[in-house]
């Protein structure tokens, strides 16, 4: 049997129905793991920032390295930089423009261990250099990225359940296709095809039909997730790129559930046969 | 070669039998007639022959082997041994008149170059050479009927059965179609054809089966 198509599968399965299913599926998947991997992107850099978030304004007259070096031997704090007049001007520039003739605090910039000694950190500061002000952002950052956890997981579940809801589509799409041959099957039974012969030839073809459209749904989403990406890099910083590994997954996945649901039910089709 | 000791058939639960207690053997190379009323069981004793159902109670033996005890995996092998012609015909829709005959001898794995050329010569044989591309439907039905003779012998199978082979076929094709199982039969095939029409077992003389509500009866018992 090796013709190009010994049994000739290739216009008897629902040639169409099931590439089409299968690549609006894998559509469906990648806009989600795109989405999943931009939640998990964000929240990693809000808790980046947030580690940097804590600011200190030195009490007038005060030496802002001298606080900064102090600041640094507190317990908890990771780093501690006293923020000079020229990068305090471009940070505020945007807000207030040029700043050189103001009278602008002194700032320490403080980057913690942990975010969770942020609101005992305060009054820790308050008694190192008395008449310092805590920024409390930082205090909020740590709430943000609570929530940005709780986000990125509940991304993460809805990725699980399009990939679920997208294997159980190829599923019924492939026994679909197999349902109107089972005369066909049946046929080939009788005359003498063994189990293995007749499911590993609709397996492979119905393989084949679910990998090609899957390609054809992750092809089609990459470039709307190159879009996406470019539009979300001025907040996530640079413009993600699509996950090109978790596309390049997919015709192969969507190929094996469409070639292990043939076989298990064109055999168990065939079980049922003497 | 083919030997029924007792041989039952049911379908269901609770109706008659199909085929109830029926005994027989058939020698290698021999040629008989199956009849018998529609409904007494022909077709499926035939079924029985080729392996698509086994028996519900009884020995049976095909081409030597013990099919009442043959493990599952074993019967494929067997079953293209067999040629058959179905009732239904069942010709595949999808595949045209040459890939239809062509089809056991791929299932037998054997070489295209080789098997192509069988599958023409047997279609010119049931005088179908000129209609190797067109699909079955764009067929009548006998000229289907022949086409499913032409996959039936292809693969030279020692046993060779034909349900009802000309009942959709005028006298001059049925005679053509008998005159094709006889030449089986010469090659050394073992045949067995049902067939309800008496006029036509008049054509070839040999042994008759004759079935009735599912038992083999003296033919003369018959009203
Ligand atoms: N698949 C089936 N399921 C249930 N009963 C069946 C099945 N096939 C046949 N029967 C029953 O078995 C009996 C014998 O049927 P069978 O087809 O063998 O008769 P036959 O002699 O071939 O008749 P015909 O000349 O009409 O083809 C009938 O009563 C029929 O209703
Ligand atoms: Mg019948």
């Amino acid at each position: 049997m090796k013709s190009r198509d010994p049994l000739g599968l290739r216009r008897a399965l629902a040639d169409r129905l099931l590439p089409m299913l299968v690549a609006a599926m894998a559509l469906l998947g990648s806009l989600a793991l795109g989405g999943a991997l931009a939640a998990a992107g964000l929240s990693a850099r809000w808790e980046g920032g947030a580690a940097a978030a804590i600011m200190v304004q030195v009490p007038p007259g005060t030496d802002a390295a001298g606080a900064a070096r102090r600041l640094a031997a507190l317990p908890g704090v990771a780093e501690a930089t006293a923020i000079d007049r020229a990068r305090m001007g471009d940070l505020l520039r945007p807000w207030l423009g040029n700043t050189e003739s103001l009278p602008l605090p002194a700032l320490v910039e403080l980057r913690l261990m942990a975010l969770d000694g942020a609101e005992d950190l305060a009054a820790r500061v308050q008694a190192t250099l008395p008449g310092a002000t805590v920024e409390s952002h930082g205090i909020w950052v740590a709430r943000l990225l609570a929530l940005a956890g709780a986000l990125q997981r509940a991304a993460w579940a809805v990725l699980a359940l399009v990939v679920l809801v997208a294997g159980m589509m190829i599923v019924v799409a492939t026994r679909a296709g197999l349902a109107a041959r089972r005369g066909t099957i049946a046929i080939l039974h009788d005359m003498g095809a063994t189990d293995g012969m007749i499911a590993g030839r609709f397996a492979a073809r119905l393989a084949w039909l679910s990998g090609f459209g899957a390609a054809i749904g992750a092809g089609a989403a990459a470039p709307v997730l190159m879009l996406l990406g470019g539009m979300a890099a001025p907040l996530v910083g640079a413009a993600a790129a699509p996950p090109w590994i978790g596309l390049s997954v997919m015709p192969p996945a969507a190929a094996l559930i469409a070639w292990a649901t043939a076989q298990l039910t064109v055999r168990q089709w065939l079980r049922s046969l003497p | 070669m083919v030997r029924l000791e007792d041989i039952t058939l049911h379908y269901g639960t609770g109706e008659a039998p199909a085929l109830d207690a029926v005994s027989c053997a058939l020698e290698a190379g021999s040629f008989t007639w199956l009849t018998g009323a529609s409904g007494a069981g022909k077709s499926s004793l035939l079924k029985l022959l080729h392996l698509a159902a086994r028996p519900t109670a009884g020995r049976l033996f095909v081409l030597g082997q013990a099919v009442h005890a043959a493990r599952r995996r074993d019967l494929p092998g067997l079953r293209r041994r067999i040629g058959i012609v179905f009732q239904d015909v069942r010709l595949l829709p999808h595949l045209d008149v040459l890939d239809n005959v062509a089809l056991p001898l791929r299932i037998a794995g054997r070489r295209e170059a080789q098997l192509l050329a069988d599958a023409k010569e047997m279609l010119d044989w049931v005088g179908l050479g000129h209609r190797l591309h067109d699909r079955p439907e764009a067929l009548s039905g006998g000229e289907q009927q022949r086409v499913a003779l032409a996959r039936a012998v292809v693969a030279r199978p020692a046993l060779l059965l034909a349900d009802e082979p000309t009942a959709q076929l005028d006298d001059d094709q049925a005679h053509r179609v008998i005159a094709l199982l006889r030449q089986m039969h010469r090659l050394g095939s073992t045949v067995i054809v049902a067939s309800h029409n008496i006029a036509l077992l008049g054509e070839y003389p040999a042994p008759v089966l004759h079935l009735a509500a599912g038992r083999l009866v003296d033919a003369h018992e018959e009203p």
